[in-house]
């Protein structure tokens, strides 16, 4: 049992439904008691249960895989999920909807809308020319396994918007393609099923709303909850596409 | 939808040129910066070796009187002023645009309280005081190239200059090790086989940079100072080393 089991945390909350005419943003501060292991979900479900049947906020795994649970825990994107409230030693813990997103109510934003946008911009498919014309008799062509783990490393991204609500770049600049898009795009990148060269992909990332808008600060390697190299697929997508002739 | 997609026009290669550009001339920069203060920082050792590393600056050894040709000093000054220029027209493509964008960003910056998003600000807070303070510097030392000896040099950073070249000091420094580090993880450069690990060790690099040129700025700082100070009667007598007081 945690030593830090029984005491009291203090959660402030933006609340706002802008659903609701007249609702103003505004902190509510409800109070409950620390359980071991408590994560910040359990601790919304028992705030909702005891204190706020109205309150928004989105789950569906529990376990960090869904994304559905980002938030703004104490200024830092994460999941709520796969946050430990024994994290905060201070035991005060303030809760707002991540920026950068349409809000739908309280802490629940509308990542999916942006999700897809993203996916269609960067069109986040394998283009494959002669995929109309198959032989589904034949077996699919084996794929190396190392380029197997490596498009699987990236796929592990599960769009909960961490790292567009960390980003400063996106925050500044609305049409910035945000670091799920560069990640998506170096997926497709080492995909051998995809046809697209450096040159297709440069149509897509190779301006300033792109790669090249990129200011490296580094909010999305930072916060991402399934510590995916931000970092080290964005530098390479630029070296890439600053080759391009 | 399973095509490989063209579009009907390709996207310029400029923005890439451009982010090249900025990146290449920060690095010559910030290099030339690093190198001037180690070069500046002779008077440590004396002010016989500061005249000496001056006049090798002007490559006294190609002139036969030994005097040196202070002209050198004003072309490598008109070719940094313009590299600044290029750097800083460039840099200013990420700068806010707007009230809006700024006060987002620093906003941000406050909620996230993360180091290297804080030092991107920095970069643009110490960038924009370059840009005025460095641009006057730069216009000194174009117009009054032989003015650099250790009474040279210390008559005018004791007699008007220090207030400038202090906060010059502090934002060159900040600006060119963080510049530096950003430069490297942006592009990948000393990545590694474990990029994570990489970034660790270059923001310890960082800081170890910034430290050590600071507080050898610092240091230089004051000895043209106290230089400057014991001279002050004498200001604007140019320095006779003891090879030349002996010819």
């Amino acid at each position: 049992m945690s030593s830090e089991s029984g005491r009291k945390l203090k959660f402030h909350i933006l609340r706002y439904d802008p659903q609701t005419p007249g609702d103003k943003p505004r902190m509510e501060t409800f109070e409950i008691e620390e359980a071991p292991g408590m994560t910040v979900f359990i601790a919304l479900n028992e705030i909702r249960a005891k204190y706020a049947p109205a309150l928004q906020y989105d789950f569906v795994c529990r376990a960090g895989i869904c994304g559905s649970c980002g938030m703004v825990i104490n200024g830092r994107p994460d999941l709520a999920c796969r946050t430990l409230t024994a994290k905060f030693p201070k035991g005060e813990i303030s809760l707002m909807p991540l920026p950068a997103f349409e809000l739908i109510g309280d802490l629940s934003v509308d990542t999916g809308k942006f999700m897809r946008a993203m996916t269609e911009r960067i069109e986040g498919w394998i283009h494959d020319e002669s995929k109309d014309n198959v032989n589904l008799d034949q077996l699919e062509a084996r794929m190396d396994p190392d380029t197997a783990d490596k498009i699987y490393e990236l796929d592990r991204c599960i769009e909960c918007g961490c790292c567009v609500s960390a980003c400063g770049t996106k925050r500044m600049r609305e049409d910035f393609l945000g670091a799920v898009g560069f990640m998506k795009v170096a997926r497709f990148e080492i995909d051998p099923r995809d046809q697209r060269t450096d040159a297709d992909y440069y149509d897509l990332i190779g301006d300033d709303d792109g790669v090249f808008g990129c200011m490296t600060l580094l909010g999305c390697e930072d916060t991402c909850p399934k510590d995916l190299p931000h970092q080290s697929r964005i530098a390479y997508l630029r070296r890439k596409m600053a080759q391009v002739r | 939808m399973n095509r490989v997609k063209k579009r009907e026009t390709p996207l310029s290669r400029m923005p890439a040129r451009l982010d090249l550009a900025q990146s290449v001339s920060g690095l010559i920069l910030g290099l030339f910066m690093w190198t001037h203060l180690l070069l500046v920082s002779s008077i440590l050792l004396g002010k016989e070796a500061m005249h000496f590393v001056s006049k090798v600056m002007e490559m006294s050894f190609l002139s036969p009187s030994g005097e040196g040709y202070p002209v050198i000093v004003s072309l490598v000054g008109i070719t940094i002023s313009a590299l600044f220029i290029v750097h800083a027209a460039l840099a200013m493509r990420k700068f806010p645009s707007n009230w809006k964008q700024a006060a987002t960003f620093r906003e941000h910056m406050a909620m996230m309280r993360h180091p290297d998003t804080s030092h991107w600000w920095r970069q643009v807070i110490t960038g924009f005081v370059m840009f005025f303070l460095g641009s006057v510097h730069l216009y000194v030392i174009i117009t009054h190239p032989a003015e650099i000896g250790p009474f040279a040099s210390s008559d005018r950073v004791y007699g008007f200059m220090w207030p400038l070249y202090l906060i010059l000091l502090f934002a060159v420094e900040v600006h060119a090790a963080i510049g530096m580090y950003r430069l490297a993880v942006k592009w990948g450069v000393f990545d590694g086989a474990d990029p994570r690990q990489s970034r660790k060790r270059l923001q310890i690099v960082e800081r170890g940079l910034t430290m050590f040129f600071l507080s050898l700025g610092v240091a230089s700082l004051i000895a043209y100072m106290k230089i400057g100070y014991e001279h002050r009667e004498h200001a604007g007598e140019p320095y006779v080393s003891t090879e030349e007081a002996s010819r």
